[in-house]
């Protein structure tokens, strides 16, 4: 068992409407895949299952081996090895950027106020953000609050980086920061599943893309591959579309 | 492609179902144990057969029922009467408050000056001295019921406190729903009627809830007055058999009028959260 996350058949129904059909897919340790799909083929869901903000109505879901969809799990415990970003950033905005991102390591990992913040200065340096330590999140651009967002997520030290449409709510010029950053990730070694409009950047930052439509993962390869010579319809048709909108 | 449910689903369901019937059992046992605890310290007080023989005697009960039931429907009718004109009224004060504008100072100052008043004011003493004060002034015109005064006192002190809630509704409104509505032609006045209130009030409805429920066993205030209410009825009751039991049984009367009222405040709070939630934990 070498991949870090597994799915097998995971199936997620809201009422009768079925969301997640069935979902088998593998994230090998340090590897990026990308989710694309498009709107309401599952995508969000399937990442919010793995974080176990939605229950699975059938199949498994393990992390390095573990079953972390047994009701006898402490969802807590597995949510602090997994770190997500949204799209709509979700800061706290009655926190400073430095208190938004000591938040968890202080009060769920117990580190001591003076670790957790020398160590969120050192990450926000790193994604220049150093001199927005103190500033309140309403006082941020898009891009800076969703690197922020980032930074949160990184220093509880996840095994797994979850990033949900991380781009969507961005201005174009603000983009580019944003994928910097999660360039970057993949560069440290960072697993990432990550769920994104950006076809361009998937190609170029993923090892795999998985092509979600219906709630099935309708087809799965290497980004060259996949983009250059896709072998379901669907999926052609939906690349086909992109590239007519000037995407690609 | 067909599905069917996986044995793992089924034993998962299975482990669900067992841990839900483990905490419906906790909850039985901890109920069951904390109410024995009660009944075993009360009836093990030294004074506890007289309290029981004058505060809960069935008997007197019995004989005051009929009395007391008629008291409280006036408490009913009260309470109705003055709610609708409190939420007009607190309405009407709190957009008043909330107008801008120069020509509009008295009105805002006057708006002001009435909630610090009434909010600061106990209850008890705006019902004693409109409820003493207002005959005094042997005005023709002026009612002197003391049912009408005591309803008046409670409009006066409510309306202000639930001028406050809604203004706070209002306030919470963010200004971009008022740029929104200004943006498309509507006036102030129909920005605020069409945009801004059905939001604000939609929010304060748990708290205006709360304190209609308050409103409802203050109405057994006017009793100060003379009216004859519930707990005026009970107390005469009292006098007569020399027994507390019919204050007991108003109390209970009332609780039992409020807890219709409390528990929609529940239901209307708990169906808020669920809206507020999607997007959120399970």
């Amino acid at each position: 068992m070498s991949a870090l996350l597994s799915l097998q058949a995971v199936r997620k129904c809201y009422d009768e409407r079925v969301v997640l059909g069935g979902i088998d897919l593998e994230v090998a340790a340090h590897q990026v895949i990308a989710l694309i799909g498009a709107s309401g083929s599952g995508k969000s869901t399937l990442l919010r299952c793995i974080n176990l903000l939605e229950v699975i109505d059938d199949g498994v879901i393990t992390l390095d081996g573990a079953d972390i969809t047994d009701p006898r799990v402490d969802a807590d415990q597995v949510r602090r090895q997994i770190g997500i970003v949204f799209q709509a950033f979700n800061l706290f905005p009655h926190m400073s950027v430095l208190e938004n991102i000591t938040l968890a390591p202080r009060k769920v990992h117990g580190r001591s106020r003076s670790e957790a913040e020398y160590e969120a200065r050192d990450l926000l340096d790193r994604f220049g953000l150093a001199e927005k330590a103190d500033a309140y999140p309403d006082r941020l651009s898009g891009g800076q609050q969703q690197r922020v967002a980032i930074v949160r997520a990184l220093a509880t030290h996840p095994k797994l980086l979850l990033l949900d449409e991380v781009t969507s709510a961005l201005d174009p010029e603000l983009v580019t920061e944003v994928l910097g950053v999660i360039r970057a990730l993949k560069d440290d070694g960072m697993t990432m599943l990550l769920a994104t409009h950006e076809m361009a950047f998937a190609r170029d930052v993923a090892d795999e893309i998985c092509f979600l439509d219906g709630g099935v993962v309708l087809e799965q390869g290497a980004p060259a591959e996949l983009f250059s010579a896709p072998q379901e319809a669907r999926t052609r048709q939906f690349l086909q579309r992109i590239v007519d909108a000037g995407r690609l | 492609m067909t599905y069917t449910v996986s044995e793992r689903q089924r034993e998962r369901e299975r482990i669900r179902q067992q841990s839900a019937r483990r905490s419906t059992l906790v909850a039985a046992i901890s109920t069951v144990v904390v109410a024995a605890v009660l009944y075993v310290g009360v009836r093990s007080a030294p004074g506890w057969p007289r309290v029981r023989e004058s505060f809960f005697s069935p008997s007197v009960a019995k004989a005051a029922f009929p009395d007391v039931l008629d008291g409280l429907w006036l408490n009913i009718r009260v309470m109705l009467i003055c709610e609708v004109i409190i939420l007009a009224l607190g309405l009407l004060l709190a957009i008043a408050r909330t107008l801008r504008g120069p020509v509009f100072f008295p009105l805002r100052v006057l708006a002001t000056a009435y909630t610090d008043l009434f909010r600061g004011l106990p209850v008890i003493l705006v019902l004693l001295l409109l409820g003493l004060g207002v005959p005094g002034l042997r005005l023709r015109g002026l009612p002197t019921s003391v049912v009408i005064l005591g309803a008046a006192a409670l409009v006066l002190c409510y309306s202000a406190y639930v001028a406050e809630v809604f203004r706070a509704g209002i306030e919470s409104v963010h200004p971009s729903q008022r740029a929104a509505a200004r943006s498309l032609g509507l006036s102030t006045t129909q920005a605020m009627r069409y945009v801004i209130l059905p939001q604000a009030v939609r929010r304060v409805i748990p708290p205006l809830l709360n304190d209609l429920v308050s409103l409802q066993k203050d109405s057994g205030l006017i009793s100060v007055l003379g009216a004859v209410d519930a707990v005026q009825a009970a107390q005469i009751q009292t006098a007569k058999a020399l027994n507390f039991t019919p204050y007991v049984l108003a109390g209970l009367l009332f609780v039992i009028l409020t807890i219709p009222m409390t528990r929609f405040t529940d239901y209307v709070a708990a169906r808020m959260n669920q809206r507020q939630q999607t997007g959120g934990l399970p």
